[in-house]
């Protein structure tokens, strides 16, 4: 039997220190689907979604009672859509609706996969999809789109990014009533995994199994507890003692990923090794990091705190699922976590700090609210950038700002729920425009000579 | 399925014969009982089999802390397999 102290310990995580699954996420491929009308192709993907994914979210929820874990959401990704649009004749919006459709049936919450991969440049259909985001996150509530603009292999499309800076402005736009919401959904990648279960970047990747099972723990509650009772201890104990929670946390995600696998009869992918933030109290990143010793998240050290607890979590994580993949890493969106949007109110965390903590984590800008009138040009300089990091440092990166529609740099943007709320940003009020209308490539970078 | 069944509160008297009965009751048999007081907080943990039994977890959870209702306690019921994960390499 287990000793008492095991026992409570973890009826004190879930009970107290918000520790839940954030999402399951069942990948499908869409690649079957694949036909030169588009009537047809989104029957198809009706009808596969439907037949693999129909008993996902009870299956999760039969899960949550059997165990008393908290399961927070179900989630599907798919094939990036481009690869059905190039095929398929009229507007991939079409597939948007089809997507939306099968959420509402099978009761998810969010879809990923309105997806393009374009790192190294436009092939059929991934136009079309890209300048359809706009209108197609705008007509449906639960589409998430990511797109790939660079890699590590391949250098950064800067045709690409130019074109997402107008679509992320767009879609704001599109969305100007609804909290310029559209702008939420969409994730700006370079170097994007193939098997991530959290969105708004979840999509199935072509290297994947026909349908899978993804899961993402989260836990940034349990670690802050954890380190909370070690005012005291050094920086070394405090790597080892996160190590042990990641441990645990992960295995939980692990029994929960094999369950639901099995119960769907569809193979067990991948957990992800996340720290992802809720705006919930308690259940922040930034509040791990200031517990370390950080007045408040942003002041100097605070990139070297996050590098450890990043790694500490992938040390602890690693043996305790049999696969671990997706992004990995500790989460800093701002408007979800509570002591990341205080920090910013208080003036202690910029855009150019949160740029450097990408460096060390997973997984990018993430949930940044920036002034209405950022020009397209300078959002596309801000993907570069981001990009840039990932690029040279072989990780993944991405960028989810919300252009805040009328709304100037002090006021705040509320999304409400999980998305929680985000003050506005400033930016650079220096132009970018020259650099980014020169399009083409920036060369894949070398791979040895590392300084 | 085994479960573990964890009380935790202020130690009154009947705490044992209360649980128990609403165990028997729902045909779950107690194979294992432990009990020590943690920082004044009186700490029962008990291992039960719900093979025969024809409620779960969270059903169970709910009459037994019906069952003390009032009496300061608050009894959890989880699945045993958590803690083997958790706690076991």
């Amino acid at each position: 039997m287990f000793t008492t102290n095991d026992i409570l310990e973890t009826i004190k995580m879930i009970q107290e220190e918000n520790l839940d699954i954030r999402t399951i996420t069942m990948g499908i491929s869409l690649l079957d689907c694949i036909d030169s009308d588009i009537n047809r192709s989104c029957d198809k993907i009706y009808e596969k979604m439907m037949r693999l994914a129909e008993n996902h979210v009870k299956t999760g929820e039969t899960i949550e009672k059997r165990y008393g874990i908290p399961i927070i959401n179900k989630r599907l990704s798919v094939t990036p859509i481009s690869m059905l649009a190039a095929a398929a004749k009229g507007s991939p919006v079409k597939f948007a609706k089809t997507l939306q459709k099968v959420a509402d049936a099978v009761g998810v919450n969010y879809v990923g996969g309105y997806s393009a991969l374009v790192h190294k440049g436009f092939s059929a259909g991934d136009r079309e999809l890209i300048e359809s985001i706009p209108e197609a996150l705008s007509v449906t509530s639960k589409v998430c789109s990511s797109v790939n603009i660079g890699s590590t292999r391949a250098g950064i499309n800067m045709d690409a990014a130019a074109l997402m800076g107008r679509i992320i402005k767009r879609s704001a736009e599109a969305t100007a009533n609804d909290h310029c919401f559209g702008a939420a959904k969409i994730v700006v990648f370079c170097n994007a995994v193939e098997d991530n279960p959290f969105m708004a970047g979840a999509f199935h990747g072509t290297g994947e199994a026909d349908a899978v099972i993804n899961v993402g723990v989260s836990g940034p509650g349990v670690v802050r507890a954890k380190l909370e009772k070690m005012p005291d201890a050094t920086i070394d104990e405090l790597a080892e003692a996160i190590k042990k929670t990641a441990f645990k946390i992960t295995r939980m995600g692990q029994l929960v990923g094999t369950q639901a696998a099995e119960m769907l009869g569809v193979p067990f992918g991948i957990v992800d090794l996340s720290l992802a933030p809720t705006p919930a109290v308690g259940d922040s990143v930034a509040h791990i990091l200031e517990e370390m010793g950080l007045e408040r998240c942003g002041a100097h050290g605070t990139t070297a705190a996050l590098a450890m607890l990043n790694d500490a979590v992938k040390k602890g994580g690693v043996m305790a699922s049999s696969s671990v993949g997706g992004l990995s890493g500790a989460f800093i969106p701002v408007s979800e976590d509570a002591g990341m949007i205080d920090a910013v109110n208080a003036g202690a965390l910029s855009i150019e700090k949160l740029e450097a903590m990408t460096a060390v984590c997973s997984v990018g800008l993430d949930m940044i609210v920036v002034p209405g009138d950022t020009s397209a040009e300078t959002l596309a300089a801000i993907i570069a950038d981001e990009a840039a990091i990932g690029m040279v440092n072989s990780k993944t990166t991405a960028v989810r700002v919300i252009p805040a529609i009328g709304m100037k740099e002090g006021e705040t943007l509320e999304f409400g729920g999980l998305f929680g709320s985000g003050p506005v940003m400033p930016l650079s009020k220096f132009s970018s425009a020259k650099f980014v209308s020169r399009g083409g490539r920036i060369p894949a970078p070398l791979q040895s000579l590392k300084n | 399925m085994r479960a573990v069944i964890t009380v935790i509160g202020k130690d009154t008297v009947g705490i044992l014969a209360k649980i128990s009965t609403e165990c028997a009751e729902n045909g779950v048999n107690i194979m294992d009982v432990s009990q020590t007081v943690m920082q004044d907080m009186f700490v029962m943990t008990m291992m039960a089999d719900m093979g025969k039994s024809t409620i779960d977890c969270p059903e169970l959870s709910d009459k037994l802390n019906e069952s003390v209702k009032g009496m300061g306690l608050q009894i959890h019921v989880m699945h045993e397999d958590i803690f083997n994960s958790m706690h076991n390499i």
